[in-house]
């Protein structure tokens, strides 16, 4: 523990460095996360509703989905930089060194300007949850905090999942971006505005709609429209561990085959 | 036991041809074909070939980053891949391109991270790090952040690196390349000095052959990923029948070439004024009074066998022709 404390460190010292860019980084970083907010405001300028909920109540949503994916982008995000680490060497640097090879790689890029991004996403949920009108009971308050932590873990394995894709496929940046940004944005919005095999393929095949729109239904104590039972709101901690086996079983098979293969 | 045990090591790669216009045809390349390979504890040994014989990716699988097709490995007892992590702690790693360094951090804050990587006690840690400072006179880059150091001082602080654990074995990828004179020397010497201690095991890959001459006794040369010569550099001079010369100049050129019994004449340069003899069972002192017999010698110079061409011909596959030592003849050895 005491040597990933030290990398976690050297990390933060580097970074710090290069103080202005850092700065700089650190306001750009909350950009983004304000224009998914800024998207939904512009979506009920001309609507009341959107996919049958209000407001407030896809506010949750996107809440819940932004400080998910921008926690898990600061922490596990840059592993789709992986096809630049075997390019430079740094892959197998990290293989001769008494660790493991994956925590050293998200320590060693570990993108600390990311964190006002991750800042941000907990304040959007924080103003969404006090503006919805939830009727709290000890169950809601135990959910709104294991489902943001369930989110992290959930995106952090399609982060780790999709990255291992390179590990036979060199150019497959942009296939694992439509797999995670993409993902990000189906979270943003009630999944009944999504339809057919589409719908069927992220929100249930991959387990996207159980990051925001499940929870945030258990929230607001409303019922699916699209008939999946209450305790599909508690599902995300299932769902996010189911997730995070199969990202290291696809990560260890990943490495085998680079073992097996050099490049 | 051996500190290194390899027997029958291969290592296939697959790779993609050509063939017509869309088609491609996989094709299974050995990199590595059949290596057999043991070193004792302390020994000092250069691992060379030309490029793409397999050196790199040898060592790639004696460290536990690239797994064997097929064959045995066995690094201080313990197979590399599986048991990598155990592995790493005894293993010092130099590859020439790819730093263990932290790139924007002061050299001393890399020396210290790697304390904690490989859980080495402080004070075991701070004796280390002083030999390595005197040795390598580490003193006044210490606090430079290792982006702005030069490649020479960017090598010392590698190897540096490499060896804050104590390792049994150091694995060396072409620990000099692209260094000026002054820093090879400092490399060199360092390793020479890490070498004569006696505990440390040395596998040294390289393409420059001055690094075998003055750190390795024994030098093992692999070609299309198999072993070609595995012994001294002497074995191997002995084996190409490459011989020290006597080159002699003389005052008047001779009407005819002389024949010397055990010194087969092997050049004549400057319109007969120079004479070129190799030494075969003849000694310097019996060629030199033979041809002072003959003429007047103006100038007589031995040149040491160049290894550089011994190694030449055998990647080219031209086993026992004679020497023809004319580019680097004429350099110091």
């Amino acid at each position: 523990m005491a040597a990933y404390r030290a990398l976690l460190g050297a990390q933060a010292r580097s970074q710090a460095s290069y103080r202005a860019s850092f700065v700089v980084d650190l306001v750009g970083n909350v950009g983004a996360t304000v224009l998914d907010v800024v998207t939904v405001l512009v979506i009920f300028g001309v609507t009341r509703e959107l996919g049958g909920f209000t407001f407030r109540e896809t506010l949750v949503m996107v809440g819940l989905s932004a400080c998910a994916f921008a926690t898990a982008d600061l922490l596990v995000g840059n592993i789709e930089r992986l096809p630049r680490y075997v390019r430079t060497g740094l892959f197998d640097a990290v293989l001769v060194r008494p660790l493991g090879a994956l925590p050293q790689l998200l320590l060693m890029d570990l993108p600390l300007r990311k964190v006002s991004r991750a800042i941000f996403g907990l304040a959007v949920l924080v103003v969404a949850l006090g503006r919805a009108g939830i009727d709290w009971t000890p169950g809601r308050v135990a959910l709104v905090i294991l489902t943001p932590v369930a989110g992290v873990v959930f995106f952090g394995s399609i982060f780790v999942a999709t990255a291992t894709v390179s590990f036979y496929w060199t150019e497959s940046g942009e296939l694992a971006n439509s797999v995670t940004y993409g993902g990000r944005d189906f979270t943003s919005y009630p999944v009944t505005v999504f339809d057919g095999w589409f719908r069927a393929v992220f929100a249930y095949g991959m387990g996207f709609s159980f990051v925001s729109y499940q929870p945030a239904l258990a929230l607001l104590g409303r019922a699916d429209p699209l008939g999946l039972p209450a305790w599909a709101g508690w599902a995300a901690p299932a769902v996010a561990l189911l997730a995070a086996t199969l990202a290291a079983t696809a990560w260890r098979v990943g490495v085998r085959h680079y073992r097996s293969t050099g490049s | 036991m051996s500190v290194i045990e390899v027997r029958n090591l291969r290592k296939e790669f697959t790779v993609r041809v050509k063939a017509g216009r869309l088609r491609r045809v996989r094709r299974t390349v050995a990199a590595v074909d059949g290596v057999d390979l043991r070193v004792e504890r302390g020994e000092m040994l250069g691992y060379i070939g030309p490029n793409g014989a397999g050196k790199s990716t040898t060592l790639k699988m004696l460290t536990g980053v690239l797994a064997p097709t097929s064959g045995e490995v066995r690094v201080c007892g313990l197979r590399p891949v599986p048991e990598r992590i155990r592995l790493a702690l005894r293993l010092g790693v130099v590859f020439g391109q790819r730093s263990q360094l932290w790139w924007d951090l002061p050299l001393r804050d890399s020396f210290n991270l790697l304390r904690h990587v490989y859980r080495v006690p402080a004070a075991e840690h701070a004796a280390r790090l002083r030999r390595c400072r005197d040795l390598l006179d580490l003193d006044g880059f210490l606090d430079t952040p290792v982006r702005q150091l030069s490649l020479g001082q960017r090598m010392r602080g590698e190897l540096t690196a490499a060896l804050l654990h104590g390792p049994e074995v150091l694995f060396l990828d072409e620990p000099t390349i692209g260094l000026d004179v002054v820093s090879k020397q400092a490399v060199r010497g360092f390793l020479g000095e890490l070498g004569r201690a006696g505990d440390t095991t040395l596998v040294l890959t390289t393409h420059d052959l001055a690094d075998i001459e003055r750190l390795c006794r024994r030098l093992v040369v692999i070609d299309h990923g198999r072993v070609v010569h595995d012994g001294s550099i002497a074995a191997l001079h002995d084996r190409y029948g490459s011989r020290r010369l006597v080159v002699a100049d003389l005052d008047t050129a001779l009407p005819e070439p002389p024949e010397l019994p055990g010194a087969p004449l092997r050049r004549v340069e400057a319109d007969g004024h120079r004479l070129v003899f190799a030494l075969e069972s003849a000694g310097v002192a019996e060629v030199v009074a033979a041809l002072a017999a003959l003429a007047t010698l103006r100038d007589v110079s031995i040149v040491e066998p160049d290894i550089e061409e011994v190694v030449a011909r055998l990647y080219a596959g031209k086993e026992g022709h004679p020497v023809n030592a004319s580019g680097g003849a004429g350099a110091p050895s």
